[in-house]
């Protein structure tokens, strides 16, 4: 059953330097609070994997934590580029990235093999792609091969399973036993915590019983390692029938990640200096 | 100067980029369904449906079929997009499901670079891959739309920059080196048959497989889209002339984009 503890503690006991974190929900429902945490509490050397590292991969990326990055999109939706995430891949700044990158169908079918606890997904894809060649046999750890199907002799692509040590998903709702629901856009979040070993889910709302919500997805509570409660968790990202996505913020990163100086002066007062769970 | 260029037009009623992504729009019949990327493609799926494709089925790539948003999304997760969809299901699904076994139609999908045989760039802009001079936002879900959607149409701003002979990293296969190549590296897809850009519009030549000019817009001239491509640009013996926007194109489109810029 799922212990429900304060956000600090969450992070403080699920996610330890140079671990392999997963923290999902595309575009709806991303855990920006958790990231916060993580980067308050400077966590160094993680693995960072995403699907859409958008922000809050810019934000942890900028300030140091992350030796790696596994992603298959690397954008500001609708907005450009991350700036930190690229001065770290061109420049090395603050400290040097390596990157394992996917495409999303190729990433979500690695998420899956990992809760279904086998090696590898089967797919058509990547044939002809440069991510085949980078992400493929040329690399230290090749992660996309080729298959040959045993009962058509067709060759399909195989893509290594994704085992994070830790996955942190933002939902709607919980109840005090830890069982999670969520709903909306449910992105890969099922999949992420049920491949990982630990996880922490931050909700809006931690309620008495859950009742039941059509085209939900529930996390039983023995499923589940960290509860915490972190209402407005997912700004600038939204909770649907909770919070409403905050795009002017999204727009207004652009310029703050652009230059070192006025990036790190946004960690100095939006990060280090808000307590836990306040915002 | 060629039959094809039109000197001395009166400033035009709208931009090169609403022309292009009209034409775009144009591009979508109704009833279709389509795999929308986001930015360009997104404002012209959405404009088809708000003129001639009422029932154009957009799908977009966090797991909402049938959207029907009201405005412009800024993303492809807008809370409006489940709001308003027939479905939503997760990514896994969408991706295994839904794009994989063929059942769309249409992949609507930008770029940052294309070549002369369609193939898209959207990783890394010069040096190595492991010192790139840009470091672009990468894959996302375009490698796959590109190989397994019935068809792709490209939307792209024409430039030097963006229209290469070879593209620095392949992130999406369009007709790969040439002829047979789809076929051998067993993409299920047709592949892309349009480049709708703000000049005009490009379709691959049947046999050779190269993107051939077959369509101005009003006031743009072969000179010009020969001059801001990276390859030596064919044009088709009669290309055709693109109308320019209906007063209700225009209309249906700067309110969609008045709306977006009001949510920024």
């Amino acid at each position: 059953m799922a212990e429900i503890v304060s956000l600090a503690e969450a992070v403080e006991r699920a996610i330890h330097d140079g671990d392999a974190v997963a923290m999902e929900g595309f575009t709806h429902l991303i855990p920006f609070a958790a990231g916060h945490e993580v980067i308050r509490q400077r966590r160094r050397d993680l693995t960072l994997i995403r699907m859409t590292p958008d922000l809050v991969y810019d934000q942890l990326i900028g300030a140091g934590c992350a030796r790696k990055l596994i992603f298959s999109w690397g954008g500001n939706p609708g907005v450009g580029s991350l700036h930190r995430f690229r001065d770290a891949v061109e420049n090395s700044w603050p400290v040097p990235l390596e990157i394992e990158e996917h495409s999303h169908a190729g990433m979500a079918n690695r998420y899956l093999a990992g809760a279904s606890g086998i090696p590898f997904a089967v797919l058509r894809g990547y044939n002809g792609t440069g991510l085949e060649m980078v992400s493929g046999g040329h690399g230290t750890d090749p992660t996309i091969k080729p298959i040959t199907c045993p009962f058509t002799g067709e060759t399909l692509t195989a893509v290594s399973a994704l085992r994070p040590d830790v996955a942190v998903i933002h939902a709607q709702r919980a109840d005090r036993t830890g069982n999670v629901q969520l709903w909306g856009i449910t992105g890969v979040q099922k999949e992420v915590v049920l491949a990982s070993a630990r996880s922490v889910v931050t909700v809006e709302e931690i309620v008495d019983e859950l009742d039941p919500r059509p085209g939900a997805v529930v996390l039983p509570g023995w499923t589940v390692t960290f509860v915490a409660w972190a209402p407005g968790g997912a700004h600038p990202s939204y909770a649907l029938g909770y919070t409403v996505r905050d795009n002017d913020y999204y727009v207004a990163w652009d310029a703050i990640a652009r230059d070192r100086e006025t990036f790190t002066r946004w960690l100095d007062d939006q990060v280090y200096a808000v307590p836990a769970g306040q915002k | 100067m060629t039959s094809v260029e039109q000197a001395g037009l009166s400033e035009a009623a709208y931009t090169a980029d609403e022309m292009m992504t009209v034409s775009a729009a144009r591009a979508l019949r109704d009833g279709m369904t389509c795999f929308v990327g986001i930015g360009l493609p997104s404002a012209a799926a959405n404009l088809a449906r708000a003129t001639h494709a009422p029932s154009l089925v957009l799908i977009y790539e966090s797991g909402t079929i049938g959207a029907k948003p009201g405005r412009l999304p800024l993303s492809i997760g807008d809370g409006m997009l489940a709001e308003t969809a027939d479905a939503v299901v997760s990514v896994p699904e969408i991706f295994n499901y839904w794009l994989q076994p063929g059942r769309i139609d249409v992949g609507f999908l930008g770029a940052a670079q294309i070549d002369k045989f369609g193939n898209i760039n959207t990783t890394v802009i010069g040096g190595d891959y492991g010192h790139p001079k840009v470091r672009l936002p990468g894959a996302g879900g375009a490698p796959e739309i590109a190989a397994s959607c019935r068809e792709v149409i490209v939307v792209v701003r024409q430039n030097h920059r963006s229209f290469v002979e070879r593209v620095d990293f392949v992130t999406s296969v369009g007709y790969g080196s040439g002829p047979g190549d789809r076929e051998r590296l067993g993409l299920t897809g047709a592949g892309p048959k349009k480049i709708i850009t703000d000049l005009g519009v490009l379709e691959p030549d049947p046999k050779a497989l190269e993107f051939t000019l077959t369509g101005f817009y009003p006031g743009v001239s072969a000179s010009a889209a020969k001059e801001r491509t990276g390859w030596d640009l064919a044009i088709a013996p009669q290309p055709e002339i693109i109308a320019a926007p209906t007063p209700a194109e225009l209309d249906a489109l700067r309110r969609f984009q008045g709306h977006a810029r009001s949510h920024q």
